[in-house]
This record gives C-alpha cells, sequence and structure tokens, in this order.
C-alpha cells in the first residue's frame, strides 16, 4: 500500500502556495486545465507567480482569471493568443512572456522531471529562440541546447485518479499534464473521479503516483469548450 | 486562380496511402476534406491525437476532445491519444511523413515566417518551429500575395524567421512552386492563370522549365 495522497479539497492542494513561485499548469488551450486549483489560486491572491502552461486561457476563464487580478509576473508558454487582458499587461511591461516551441516546452517539462539538465533539439534553430544558446552539429544538422523545466508546485488535471495519485486522462485533455506532473516539485492532482488505491486496472495509468504529492476531487467543472465546431445533423458535410 | 479549398484539393493530391499526415490551422485544416475515399491516411493534431476525425454532429462535442486549433472534434476507430512530449517525438522523429502548414513568407532557400510581425501582438509560435525543423516533407499552403498586391514568395524573409532552408513545395492560388538549388522552380500553374501572371506574382529567383503543365484539380 502507497501513502495516500488525497486532500479534502482544492483548500488543503494549494497549502504552502507563495507570492513568488513558479507554477506549472497543465492543459492545451482550456483542454485538461485544472480549474478547481486554479480558483484557489485566485482566492488565495498570491502573486508574483511565473507560469509555465502552453497558453494563458482565455479573459474570463483558466490562467486568465489569475491575470486579471494581476496575480502573474512571467509566462512561459507557446501561444497565447484568444486573451485581452494578456495582450495589455505584456504590451504595457507588467508581464513578461517567454514564447517557447511547443515541442521544446513539453520535453523541457519532461527533461526536469526526468533529471535531464538539457538537451539538443533542431526546433528554432536560426530563428530568434536560439539566440545566445549553444548550436552543436549532429549528423550535420545543427540544434540548440534547451534547458530542463522544473516548478514549486505543478497543477495537473486528469480524468480518474486512486488516492496512491495514479492517474488517467480522457482524451485530448492528457496533453502538458503528464509532463508536468514529472516537474513539480510538489504535484497537485485534481480529477473528476477519485477512487480507492486498488480500484484502478494497473495496465492502464498513465501517470505512476509517484510523481503526485496530492489528489483531490473536484468539485464543478464547467470545462468550457473555446471553439465549438460541429456538423449539422440534417445536412451531411464533408467538414 | 484557386480559392482556399482548390489549394486544399491540390495538397490533398501529394498524400499517399498510409501516412501519418499533420495540418495546420487555416487552409491546411481543409486537405482532409479531399482525401479520397477509402485511401487510408491518419491526421495526427500535435495536442495528442492520432486518427482525428471530422468535427462532431450538433450536440456530440467533448471539451476533451480537440485539435491543435482547439477545435472540437471526433476520433476514427482505431485512433490514440497521447501527451504532449510524445506527440512532438512524433514529429521531431519524422514519424511523421507529411506536414501542411501556412505561411506569412517563403524564401528561395526554404526559410519560412509565419509567427510574428514586429509591433503586432505576437502570440507565439505554437508547434510551428518543432514542425519545419523536422519534418522531412513539409508543404506550405498560401495565397501567392498579400492584400495589398505584394509577393510572399521572396528572395529572402523579411518577418522574424519559424526555420530555415525547410520548405521543399509551396502551393499557392497560383501556382505549385519547388525550392531547390535556392530557386522556386515553377512546376505547374493553377487553372486559367499564365506563366506571365505568375512571374508578376513573385519576387524570389524564379526557374520556369519551357513547359508549365496546368494543375489538374477535381
Amino acid at each position: 500500500m502507497a501513502i495516500s495522497k488525497a486532500v479534502n479539497g482544492s483548500s488543503d492542494a494549494c497549502d504552502g502556495v507563495k507570492s513568488g513561485m513558479t507554477l506549472m499548469l497543465g492543459g492545451f488551450g482550456l483542454c485538461g486545465i485544472p480549474e478547481c486549483s486554479i480558483g484557489e489560486l485566485v482566492r488565495l491572491r498570491v502573486n508574483d507567480l511565473t507560469c509555465i502552461s502552453n497558453n494563458a486561457g482565455v479573459d474570463d476563464f483558466g490562467l486568465g482569471l489569475l491575470l486579471q487580478q494581476r496575480q502573474i509576473c512571467k509566462m512561459i508558454s507557446s501561444y497565447v493568443g484568444e486573451n485581452d487582458e494578456f495582450e495589455r499587461q505584456m504590451l504595457s511591461g507588467e508581464l513578461e512572456v517567454d514564447l517557447i516551441p511547443q515541442g521544446s516546452l513539453a520535453e523541457r517539462c519532461r527533461a526536469g522531471g526526468a533529471g535531464i539538465p538539457a538537451f539538443y533539439t533542431p526546433a528554432g534553430y536560426g530563428t530568434e529562440v536560439a539566440e545566445g544558446k549553444e548550436v552543436r552539429d549532429f549528423d550535420g544538422k545543427p540544434h540548440i541546447l534547451e534547458s530542463a523545466l522544473t516548478s514549486d508546485f505543478a497543477f495537473v488535471k486528469a480524468w480518474k485518479g486512486d488516492t496512491a495519485g495514479n492517474l488517467i486522462y480522457k482524451a485530448t485533455a492528457r496533453n502538458f499534464n503528464p509532463m508536468m506532473a514529472m516537474a513539480g516539485k510538489i504535484t497537485v492532482a485534481e480529477v473528476e473521479e477519485l477512487v480507492p488505491e486498488g480500484t484502478l486496472n494497473p495496465n492502464e495509468i498513465h501517470t505512476p503516483g509517484i510523481f503526485v504529492q496530492r489528489i483531490f476531487q473536484g468539485e464543478g467543472y464547467e470545462k468550457r469548450i473555446e471553439q465549438r465546431t460541429v456538423r449539422s445533423r440534417e445536412t451531411p458535410s464533408n467538414a | 486562380m484557386l480559392d482556399k479549398n482548390g489549394i486544399a484539393k491540390r495538397i490533398a493530391q501529394e498524400i499517399e496511402p498510409g501516412w501519418y499526415v499533420n495540418l495546420g490551422i487555416g487552409i491546411p485544416t481543409l486537405v482532409a476534406n479531399y482525401i479520397p475515399e477509402g485511401m487510408e491516411v491518419e491526421f495526427q493534431s500535435e495536442n495528442g491525437i492520432l486518427g482525428m476525425g471530422p468535427f462532431p454532429l450538433e450536440g456530440d462535442e467533448d471539451a476533451d476532445l480537440i485539435n491543435a486549433g482547439k477545435q472540437t472534434i471526433t476520433a476514427m476507430p482505431g485512433a490514440v491519444y497521447f501527451d504532449s512530449a510524445t506527440s512532438f517525438a512524433m514529429i521531431r522523429g519524422q514519424h511523421v511523413q507529411l506536414t501542411v502548414l501556412g505561411a506569412m513568407e517563403v524564401a528561395q532557400n526554404g526559410d519560412i515566417a509565419n509567427w510574428k510581425i514586429p509591433g503586432k501582438m505576437v502570440k507565439g509560435m505554437g508547434g510551428a518551429m518543432d514542425l519545419v525543423a523536422s519534418a522531412e516533407n513539409i508543404i506550405v499552403a498560401m495565397m501567392h500575395t498579400n492584400r495589398a498586391g505584394e509577393s510572399k514568395i521572396l528572395p529572402a524573409c523579411s518577418l522574424p524567421l519559424t526555420g530555415v532552408g525547410c520548405v521543399k513545395r509551396v502551393v499557392t492560388n497560383l501556382a505549385v512552386l519547388d525550392i531547390r538549388g535556392g530557386a522556386f522552380h515553377l512546376a505547374e500553374r493553377a487553372p486559367g492563370v499564365t506563366v506571365e501572371e505568375i512571374i508578376a506574382a513573385t519576387a524570389g529567383e524564379l526557374i520556369i522549365p519551357n513547359f508549365v503543365p496546368e494543375m489538374r484539380i477535381n
């Protein structure tokens, strides 16, 4: 038996988060984001946060809620469109933004969790992303050196989890969550369904509980859709 | 001259059975609509799915199932989900046979710019830099000129680069161009477009063979 990682809710899960910390937050757009933990960070009013997240939410949801209260001083992301308040803070200089190629961001988190301090990648060679970075040729092709990322806290969202911290994600809500779970000094997992240890099939677990320090069952998930694209039921379409 | 769907139709002809294909946002997304019935092709979206299907029927949308454009999608039978590191392992590791993406500018040495306009809001490169740095086969889908009528097919990119020397083929509303030896080579004309019109719309070095066939678009 593993020690139970279960905590009562987002309040207990976020205990110890302080202003000035570096946080990782899983999700792609609004898909698979830790809604309940973000809500608690908003309530805690911690600020001067450095947030590592592929995107920055929209104005009134996801990380946009933290931006509204000016709790974030730096974003490390690959794509930050779709957010007017973000744009205002970035252009006014209130918010520092470090843009990273998406695959490099994922791998930097994975490396951080896997004990690999840096790695070479071809992505970004010859662009402004490569400025100040070591370049080295492998098999005649230039690569740039990218360093690992870690964080004080990582907040991830899964579909199902057990009290040992084992996690199963649903569909494309997996995205950055597994790597960030590995890279957090304290990883907080929120799940839609928390079950007793031994209930999940070990063959089907995506994130082993060793990477998770706290887990809770979230409540009231909105799961907002950013771009609702559908086919009409009346007219057949090839879209 | 082709419209956006015409460009997508022409690019669809490049796809071979059994390929894994990554389609970018915009015109590239339309390519999926023109794959011949019964051809086995799997679409990868870099947020973490292989076997991406069409948009869901009204009422069937699932917030947990989206593509890299954050649009609700469906999964085909045999589809698989994975995390972002695995997704870019597929891309960087050259397991994806074809990448189709849009561009603001393409240069005759194969450079591409599609992520940043200085002085305007910078949204980020997303996965574009990883895709262009590693894909063996990159086709750019774009309009030949901008709204002001200026060529986007250039001797050198003026905008910040997304990748260097990586584009091999460009399909525009006017032509199919191949890039090799530091120049554009005119491979096909769009229906009803003359070689002279293509020359006028191309700022980069353009090599024109004796015979330039017209594209065959159904």
